[in-house]
């Protein structure tokens, strides 16, 4: 039974190959209004019509199997496409659901294997316009997240302030995953620049709480282990407030009001250093590593 | 068979340079050696270079601690230079913060400091 409708429906899509194609395309660019180009739509259609009958040739109904990997491969650049130039979910997947329409006056005809043919149409319309969803959802998931991956490069630039000295000034709200960058950006450019000094300027971090001060105290820890010292600088009285209100510890680790007094804490920091003869100067190490 | 690390002396340091992926035994043997190294030498500082590597696991972390609380009971003082960023990421993830251990961006910041712990020592002699 599957098989003769197969049979019929391939039958019917390759005998009015050029009237049915047309239809379609009709229907869908006329939902499209004219925001995708006549002979692009054309050529996409008309390969995906293509790609349907060589894949009903095989005597498969089902879209999932290996036989329409054509087909899926084309929907998944059409949703692709359809998702990066800003369409609805609905105005790509009426692409497919189109196609019904056409073979509906199939139904006017009347005959038995007619109705099965439409029916089995139907059903692969229904399957593929569910995989067109899905693509096109998964597309705008990826874009929504290079988006914010960019966003993430974008607000945490490290400045070299002096000789050995780096400056992270920090705007936003902090969470694990930018903590994670941050993280990540000022050790590599410890690293690079062979600075020994680190400040992390908070001025424009809006509210800290427990969780924003443990991933600070995590970064200025991992900068010790690599042999540089931070500062923590730009903490505005209000946050003061908080930090103290919620009994957060910052144990030994340097803190200041302002840019300008880390950075003159930094430098106080580097000339005692070469004073004493030892160059570029060096990490202060560890608490307690002055022990011994 | 486990490698043994070479240890190098610089005047009165002692340096090594880990370039291989460390296993437990290796940074036992390692231990042993440096603490050998340490007292016929009489060293005064010990650099531990680990630039190359890439992994420094819960274990080999704190035999770095291990390593520094000998030798500074040999009167020789550890610094650990060159820690990649990744690596200096996962120790504290694990929760170590190598108490203890001094470190250094590189080698030359490293010898800088022993450098400036000799002289602090001629000056009170």
């Amino acid at each position: 039974m599957a098989e003769n409708a197969a049979d019929h429906l391939l039958e019917v899509m390759t005998g009015r190959r050029e009237e049915l194609a047309a239809g379609w395309i009709d229907v869908v660019s006329r939902t499209l209004a004219a925001r995708v180009s006549q002979a692009e739509l054309d050529r996409e259609l008309h390969e995906l019509y293509g790609a349907i009958t060589e894949a009903l040739k095989s005597g498969s109904l089902d879209p999932g199997e290996e036989s329409w990997t054509e087909v899926r491969a084309l929907l998944v650049e059409l949703s692709r496409n359809r998702a990066r130039q800003g369409f609805s979910p609905a105005e790509t997947a009426v692409s497919v659901f189109a196609l019904k329409a056409g073979l509906e006056r199939l139904l006017d005809e009347g005959s038995t294997a007619d109705a099965a043919a439409y029916l089995a149409l139907s059903r692969i319309t229904d399957a593929l316009g569910m995989f067109t969803v899905d693509s096109y959802t998964a597309t705008r998931e990826q874009i929504i997240s290079s988006q914010a991956e960019e966003l993430l490069e974008l607000s945490t630039p490290v400045v070299k302030l002096w000789d050995g000295v780096i400056g992270v000034p920090l705007v936003g709200t902090l969470d694990s995953a930018r903590t994670q960058v941050v993280m990540e950006k000022l050790l590599q450019a410890l690293v690079d620049t062979g600075s020994s000094r680190a400040i992390i300027d908070i001025t424009g971090v809006p509210a800290v709480d427990t969780e924003v001060a443990q991933h600070l105290l995590k970064t200025v820890v991992a900068a010790r282990l690599m042999g540089a010292e931070c500062v923590v600088s730009g903490i505005r009285p209000q946050i003061a407030q908080t930090i103290v209100a919620l009994g957060i510890e910052f144990g030994d680790i340097v803190t200041k009001a302002t840019l300008a007094d880390a950075l003159r804490h930094a430098l106080r920091g580097l000339s005692d250093a070469a004073r004493t003869g030892a160059g570029a100067g060096g990490g202060t190490g560890i608490a307690g590593a002055s022990g011994a | 068979m486990s490698e043994r690390l070479p240890i190098l002396r610089i005047g009165e340091n002692l340096l090594v340079s880990i370039q291989v992926d460390l296993d437990d035994q290796t940074v036992l043997n390692l231990q042993d050696d440096l603490a050998d190294q340490v007292v016929k030498h009489g060293a005064r500082g010990v650099v531990i270079d680990i630039t190359a590597a890439e992994i420094v696991d819960s274990f080999v972390g704190r035999m770095l601690a291990t390593i520094a609380s000998i030798s500074r009971l040999l009167d020789a003082e550890t610094v650990v230079v060159g820690m990649r960023p990744a690596v200096a990421i996962t120790l504290v993830e694990l929760g170590l913060s190598l108490g203890g251990v001094r470190t250094a961006l590189n080698l030359e910041q490293g010898l800088a400091i022993l450098a400036e712990r000799s002289t602090a020592r001629t000056a009170q002699a």
